[in-house]
């Protein structure tokens, strides 16, 4: 086993585990805390990857914008921020059904696959991720039409947003 | 290759000569050559903290026509060390019905959130933590960290003030990201790159001269993110008494005020990488790695100067007036300023350094221009429509 296995794995049981408290914690701001957890441990799983771009940028969205906000919106929406209470979610157990039987069905379906032991290939020299990923945003060839999509879809969300916190004068 | 051109080089070089002598294995002579490197740079920061704390005291008494501390040591120049010894005594209190692992995690992500950002400041053309190629996003995600670590303390204290202290950081937090990344932006499609190094290297003419616009929203910004005065609406001592970290005593409030100086300083690191050519001034850097970390270490003394200057002769904006002015004028500007840069870079590719700098120049201050003269429009017409209201009112209760 070399380092870089080692290293993959305690990232995974910290995801994992990190993961775990984030749905049994009972207190919803520990909840949101380890979810903030669980995503960083997702953004080293990128750095381990050599995906040095997408672990920054899931940090500043998962974690400055995303994590920041369930916060807020917990804090506004309780009325004591140190609430224990018991389990809100009547249908719990249905969704740990589910979640066992995904992680089977996945693990049935890669049991024959040789990932598992891989190591990650060094990119080679002079090897600008970051530029190829830049290129392929707007190359007609590739990803510019999901890319233009997803931008036209984010612009009407903000434009709705605006819409409905406007106040006409 | 000697000690004066390459130090680091040769050290390492020395250290690691010298642990493959003892037999150790190279992984591990290399990671704790990595470790060494981390520690001695974050060690080497924190002693510059101590001194910011004996700098910051003696210019807010410079600003404010008093002489500072000047009874312990030359110039008061042992106070600082006097205020660890005595933040480190005092006794430290965990408020009733505070979450203990949040409220202790609080202040150390705090000060963290600051020491990660010196691993991607280059402070010499070779000496630098890692020379990421996404730093400029490194550096709002560094930010992030600062942010929960806030929103953290503001929770745990189990505190009115410090949750309403933590709210208002946020919310201010949140919003000027946008107007700084979008001017880290222009740096960036200046040079071609995100690497702090890069942008460096790539400034003969310091693009405060090619975008003056953008390296002003930027120390905007900048002092917004600091959570300094005019824009110090978490810790408003006249409102909310301290903010986020009233719960806070000794060392623990240590490392927020710690956090906060470094914060500052590393800012005018950040400005004076960005905008004002970093560790280069007229080629005196290519005389040796420490001539070039002194020229860093002035330039951004002098950012920190700027900011302590704003901090000590503004005064504080009201919440609503700060976020107005940052989605209302300051957002929009930054991408003005972003398309504008983008646009003229294309268009003036391949013309004369001079003519190209005239041109930058002269799209900046314009766009300055028309954004000042759109405000001054805007204003004055709010204004006649606010006396008119109040004229009316007052004919109207005067009948």
């Amino acid at each position: 086993m070399v380092a870089a296995q080692v290293i993959f794995l305690a990232v995974g049981l910290i995801v994992l585990g990190s993961a775990v408290m984030v749905v049994t914690t009972r207190s919803l701001i520990h909840a949101a805390l380890w979810l903030v957890v669980t995503l960083f441990g997702v953004a080293a799983l990128y750095a381990i990857l050599n995906a040095g771009f997408l672990a920054i940028v899931q940090v500043v969205i998962y974690i400055g914008a995303i994590a920041i906000l369930f916060i807020f919106a917990v804090m506004l929406t309780r009325k004591d921020l140190r609430d224990r209470g018991a389990q809100q979610n009547p249908g719990w157990w249905l969704g740990a059904v589910v979640a066992v039987l995904s992680f089977a069905g996945l693990l049935t379906v890669m049991r024959g696959w040789e990932g598992f032991s891989a190591v990650p290939a060094n990119t080679p020299a002079g090897f600008d991720a970051v530029a190829a990923l830049g290129n392929a945003l707007v190359q007609p060839d590739a990803f510019v039409l999901p890319f233009e999509v997803a931008s036209l879809l984010l612009l009407a969300a903000l434009v709705g947003a605006v819409y409905i916190a406007f106040t006409r004068k | 290759m000697n000690l004066w051109t390459d130090p680091i080089g040769v050290i390492a070089g020395w250290l690691g000569g010298l642990l493959a002598a003892w037999s150790v294995p190279a992984w591990l002579a290399g990671f704790a050559l990595q470790l060494i490197g981390v520690v001695v740079l974050v060690s080497l920061m924190m002693i510059i903290d101590i001194l910011l704390v004996w700098v910051e005291r003696k210019v807010v008494a410079r600003f404010q026509d008093r002489l500072g501390p000047n009874r312990v040591g030359p110039f008061g120049l042992i106070q600082p060390f006097a205020d660890i010894v005595k933040l480190l005594i005092k006794e430290d209190i965990t408020p009733n019905g505070a979450d203990r692992v949040v409220y202790n995690l609080a202040p150390i992500l705090s000060l963290m959130s600051v020491l990660l950002l010196w691993a991607i400041v280059p402070i010499a053309p070779k000496i630098f933590g890692v020379d990421l190629n996404v730093g400029a996003l490194y550096i709002i995600a560094a930010g992030a960290i600062g942010t929960l670590s806030i929103i953290m303390a503001g929770w745990a204290s189990n505190n009115k003030y410090a949750l309403i202290g933590a709210f208002r950081q946020v919310a201010v937090l949140v919003s000027f990201e946008v107007p700084m990344i979008a001017t880290m932006l222009v740096p960036t499609v200046l040079a071609g790159s995100m690497g702090m190094n890069a942008i460096v290297q790539a400034q003969n003419v310091w693009y405060v001269f090619t975008s003056p616009l953008a390296a002003l929203i930027f120390i905007v910004a900048a002092i917004a993110e600091l959570g300094r005065a005019p824009f110090d609406l978490n810790e408003a001592e006249s409102e909310i008494v301290a903010g986020f970290h009233i719960e806070y005593t000794g060392m623990k409030f240590g490392l927020f005020y710690a956090g906060e100086l470094l914060h500052a300083f590393t800012f005018g690191g950040f400005w004076a990488i960005l905008f004002f050519g970093g560790y280069r001034l007229f080629g005196l850097e290519r005389l040796g790695p420490l001539v070039a970390a002194a020229i860093l270490m002035a330039k951004a003394l002098f950012g920190y100067w700027v900011i302590m200057w704003v901090r000590y002769t503004v005064m504080r904006v009201r919440i609503d007036h700060m976020l107005a002015l940052n989605w209302k004028f300051l957002t929009p500007l930054a991408f003005a300023v972003l398309l504008l840069t983008a646009i003229l870079h294309t268009l003036l590719r391949g013309t004369s350094a001079a003519v190209y700098g005239a041109c930058m120049l002269f799209a900046n201050l314009a766009l300055g221009a028309i954004a000042l003269e759109i405000v001054r429009d805007f204003t004055k017409r709010q204004r006649t429509r606010t006396d008119g209201a109040a004229a009316a009112a007052a004919t109207a209760a005067g009948r």
